[in-house]
């Protein structure tokens, strides 16, 4: 449709060179040019989290934010954090503690978990809620999901258990 | 439960995954974002659709043009009503074109739809659609609805022009009102006006609930294909896939056989998907002509506009007792906005006369709902289907009664609680009913008799902040239910060489967890591990029939059938171990991966070993095929008379809340639930749906209100539709009372709606508790709770024609 732009950017550890419309939302161009599909639509509004990604290591609902603005960042998904160490340990934490029900809103939890527990390595459970309150759930109730992250915030700083970094 | 009970199941209490903390199995997927939701699935060749809905509340549609939609580039098809004279009616009452020809009767309703290229170009396709209205009267106020002269919203039988509005012979015609009573509901038992004579205490209030949509975290979206010999693939959310599947067929005049409906995971169900909406066949309809792959999505904003939301009810009920505390009668009548079209939710009156006549012990009851058409959102099916409506105002009644006469509200609905064994005046047959162990469970762990003493005491003693605890209870189906003729589900079971088990069931899975739930069933027969199980849910043309993930039903209905198949195949093998052994058959077990000695355990085959062995010399011929349909029982009459459900559930829960008197700002602080559910069968999994049911029943009581205005709604967004969010949530103190219902898989019934039923009730009782104020509307939002405190609320009336 309109003139694309040029950007380059780290994704999960690569690399990446993409053209993109000035007018796309990061988190299109990382469903649709990118096939990262781990971020979630809910609101296209940033009112549900579930688009949560990780920029220069804060979190970012990826709808309110343009793909060109990725230009030059460090972008870490869902997908990025499967072999991240203590986003392993937050993934394998929600299955146990059943913080999973339909699923839809767990990528964007595990990836503001993960924000989380890097910046507090040990929250108790008011820090974990304050935390996670852009990120709606319909199905759980929360209690789980917030016992998941506090169990793997537990282990946070133990590096042989995969800890955060400080 | 005892020990010995659970060692009649079979259970072996080392090895059983029954009532352990089993992770869900589909879990890992999810969490780690890999999971493909129909939102993440594409299909080769795909265009993409929009649908153009009404600006208009209600008008006549004089003239639509699509010339310069149909001129933009990338645009393959523009529809109308007169581009698919074909299309039918849908909805329960055959009263829903999914394309408005003639009128359009709100705001959400289906004008025209675009396939294109991408979803950008369908859109401004959009932008080019022009449409002439004659606007109508608007009718949005369901008692002007009954008043003569009121406009009418369905004068005429729909049709598409020159199309036949019903596929002949059909069997539910609809042909166009003289008024706007889309459904009318009648119970009665004994006689009220006997039952009021004898009452030395009577209340009667009004009561109105609001309206609140289910916000599913994955926004709806269909798939649709056919191939070259006309077969139609749907890529579809639904709950009830047979039976959309015959819907479609009838839509489209072909053979049911002909179309296959394939699940992918769903971000959220909760009732919303137990209709068919227009957007399927709009779709179905784009494919066809176009002759391509054509999916859709909604946008957040569509589904707050075009999604269904739980019924709005005006509720008067009048109820009574004796002095010693005995209930006597109650009478209710309820109103219903039905919104423009009738979807399954306005059958939720067939559940709230339950409440109405059954919770407790009441001799004379009845009971009338009205639900009538406006212009207002139709409202659909929504998790406890009416119950929350009705026990919201049957329990703030026992409150009130029991403050009358001066007793204690547990004691006085112990007084009134039905036993197990019981038959109602309706004819429900309570087998197992852990009611009372509910209430006095929940009444001792959260120490509710003595607080609700000490906070009433604390009304008046000038502090600004004020707590308060309620209790309040339900009673839902819990063994299936039969809203249709029959309510069965079927099940494939195979295995393997390698014993592993593939599970072929006709239920769904919606994030609730039944797939792990049916797995661990399965594996408790035949004594292997959760690892040794796959279960296949999702696509018709491979499972067999079932009537649908709703009414609580999949553990006890799919569970059954599933224990069916598994034992099947145990007989099978164990015969041919007999056989082969030489132990008698009943003298053996399948324990811990292999064939064993029933009486000390001894291995005797390794399992996967002797199927192998069986496979090369006996015919094996392990596929496993079984039906389970609830066991007879007096199914309902045309008086509502008769048992609905093989089981049904029981929950008490005490809401303790603090009132900011200053504010109006009430905080759930603590919901300490007792559920009987039969049995626990996953116990994370189970924890999981109480929790959830817990923070949906919150945000009803609390924060939700979808606001619709003169027709249409003024919040389609989470920054002002408030669902809760995680500080928000209370205390949550959950217990089981197992009852080991007989015909209960492993003794289990059905939880999916329970908890969310009672809390706007409870926390109502409790505000009331902790200021001596009853507010009879929903929500308790603090500008509503502010007025209320000082008189300022308008009172809820029943100014409804008769």
């Amino acid at each position: 449709m309109s003139a694309k732009v040029d950007i380059q950017f780290r994704l999960n550890g690569v690399d990446r060179r993409v053209e993109v419309p000035p007018t796309m939302s990061a988190l299109t161009m990382l469903r649709d040019v990118l096939d990262l599909t781990g971020t979630k639509y809910g609101c296209g509004e940033g009112e549900c989290g579930a688009c949560t990604i990780r920029v220069d290591g804060v979190t970012l609902n990826s709808c309110l934010m343009f793909a060109v603005d990725c230009d030059g960042r460090e972008v870490v998904t869902i997908e990025g954090l499967v072999a991240d160490p203590a986003g392993e340990r937050l993934q394998q934490k929600f299955v146990e503690y059943g913080a999973v029900q339909c699923g839809f809103c767990t990528p964007g939890l595990v990836v503001q978990a993960h924000h989380v527990l890097e910046s507090h390595p040990h929250p108790g459970r008011a820090e974990i809620q304050r935390g996670i309150e852009g990120n709606l759930c319909r199905c759980t109730g929360y209690k789980k999901i917030v016992e998941a992250i506090e169990d793997a915030g537990k282990m946070g700083s133990d590096p042989k258990l995969g800890g955060a970094r400080p | 439960m005892t020990a010995s009970a659970k060692e009649k199941l079979g259970s072996d209490p080392n090895t059983s995954l029954i009532g352990k903390r089993i992770p869900k199995m589909d879990a890992p997927e999810k969490a780690g974002g890999r999971t493909r939701y129909i939102h993440d699935i594409n299909v080769p060749g795909q265009l993409y659709a929009k649908i153009l809905r009404s600006t208009q509340v209600h008008a006549k549609i004089l003239a639509i043009d699509t010339s310069a939609a149909k001129a933009l580039p990338g645009v393959h098809a523009v529809i109308t009503a007169a581009d698919v004279p074909w299309q039918r009616p849908i909805g329960v009452a055959k009263d829903h074109l999914p394309l408005k020809a003639d009128r359009v009767r709100s705001p959400r309703d289906e004008i025209a739809a675009v396939a294109a290229d991408s979803p950008e170009i369908a859109e401004a396709a959009l932008k080019l659609i022009r449409v002439d209205y004659e606007p109508l009267p608007v009718l949005t106020d369901a008692i002007e609805a009954l008043k003569p002269g009121a406009p009418l919203i369905h004068p005429e039988p729909p049709a598409a022009p020159g199309g036949p509005a019903l596929k002949p012979g059909a069997p539910v015609a609809f042909t166009g009102k003289k008024d706007n009573v889309a459904m009318t509901f009648e119970y009665a038992q004994g006689d009220v006006a006997k039952g009021e004579a004898e009452s030395d205490v009577v209340v009667e209030d009004v009561f109105k609930l609001h309206y609140v949509t289910h916000c599913c975290m994955g926004v709806s979206g269909v798939i649709a294909e056919f191939d070259a010999t006309g077969n139609l693939l749907l890529y579809s959310n639904t709950q009830v896939p047979f039976l959309h599947k015959r819907e479609f067929a009838e839509l489209l005049d072909i053979d049911p056989g002909r179309i296959r409906i394939i699940q992918p995971p769903i971000g959220g169900g909760f009732g919303s998907k137990l209709d068919i909406y227009p957007f399927e066949p709009i779709v179905i309809f784009l494919a066809k002509i176009t002759r391509r792959p054509v999916k859709l999505l909604f946008t957040r904003e569509e589904e707050f506009l075009a999604s269904p939301t739980r019924q709005p009810v005006l509720l008067k009920l009048r109820s009574g007792c004796t002095k010693d505390g005995v209930l006597t009668f109650r009478h209710v009548e309820t109103l219903h906005d039905n919104g423009a079209y009738t979807s399954w939710g306005a059958t939720t009156p067939f559940v709230m006369m339950q409440t109405i006549s059954s919770l407790y012990r009441v001799p004379h009851c009845k009971y009338l709902t009205r639900a009538v058409y406006t212009n207002n959102p139709y409202a659909g099916s929504f998790r406890g289907y009416g119950n929350l409506q009705a026990t919201f105002a049957v329990e703030a009644h026992m409150d009130k009664l029991a403050e009358s006469l001066g007793m204690d509200p547990l004691d006085f609905r112990l007084k009134n609680a039905q036993d197990p064994g019981e038959v109602t005046p309706q004819g429900m047959h309570f087998k197992t009913c852990g009611f009372k162990d509910c209430l006095t469970t929940a009444a001792a762990r959260s120490d509710y008799q003595k607080k609700h003493r000490d906070y009433a005491a604390r009304q008046k003693d000038g502090s600004p902040v004020k707590r308060g605890v309620g209790i309040a209870s339900m009673l839902h189906v819990g063994g299936g239910a039969k809203i249709y003729p029959s309510d069965g589900c079927g099940t494939i079971l195979k295995i393997d060489d390698f014993a592993h088990v593939t599970l072929i069931t006709g239920a769904s899975e919606i994030g609730q967890g039944s797939e792990t739930v049916l797995a661990q069933l399965v594996c408790e027969e035949l004594g292997l591990p959760l690892s040794a199980v796959t279960v296949v849910n999702n696509d018709t043309d491979i499972t067999p029939w079932d009537v649908g993930v709703h009414a609580s039903r999949t553990t006890f209905i799919a569970g059954n059938s599933a224990i069916g198949a598994a034992r099947k195949a145990k007989a099978k093998i164990l015969g041919a171990a007999a056989a082969k052994s030489g132990h008698a058959e009943d003298a053996l077990d399948l324990r811990a991966g292999g064939v064993v000695v029933k009486a000390d355990g001894k291995m005797l085959f390794e399992l996967s070993r002797f199927l192998r062995s069986l496979h090369f010399s006996d015919k094996a011929e392990l596929v496993m095929t079984t039906f389970y349909y609830e066991p007879p029982s007096k199914h309902q009459d045309k008086q509502f008379k008769g048992d609905v459900s093989a089981a049904y559930a029981w929950a008490s829960q005490v809401a303790e809340v603090e009132v900011d008197t200053l504010t109006g700002i009430v905080r759930l602080l603590k919901i300490t639930g007792a559920h009987d559910v039969g049995r626990v069968i996953n116990r994370l999994g189970i924890e999981g749906q109480i929790e959830g049911g817990v923070v949906m029943g919150q945000g009803y009581a609390l924060t939700e209100n979808l606001v619709v205005e003169d027709g249409i709604v003024r919040n389609p967004n989470f920054r002002d539709y408030k669902l809760v969010t995680a500080p928000e949530i209370p205390d949550m103190d959950v217990s089981f009372i197992e009852t080991m219902d007989g015909e209960g898989p492993q003794g289990a019934k059905g939880v999916g709606e329970a908890p969310a039923i009672c809390i706007a009730a409870a926390v109502g009782n409790a505000i009331y508790n902790a200021t001596g104020v009853r507010i009879t509307s929903l929500p308790f939002t603090p500008e509503r709770v502010y007025r209320a405190l000082r008189g300022q609320l308008p009172p809820t009336v029943w100014n409804v024609p008769s």
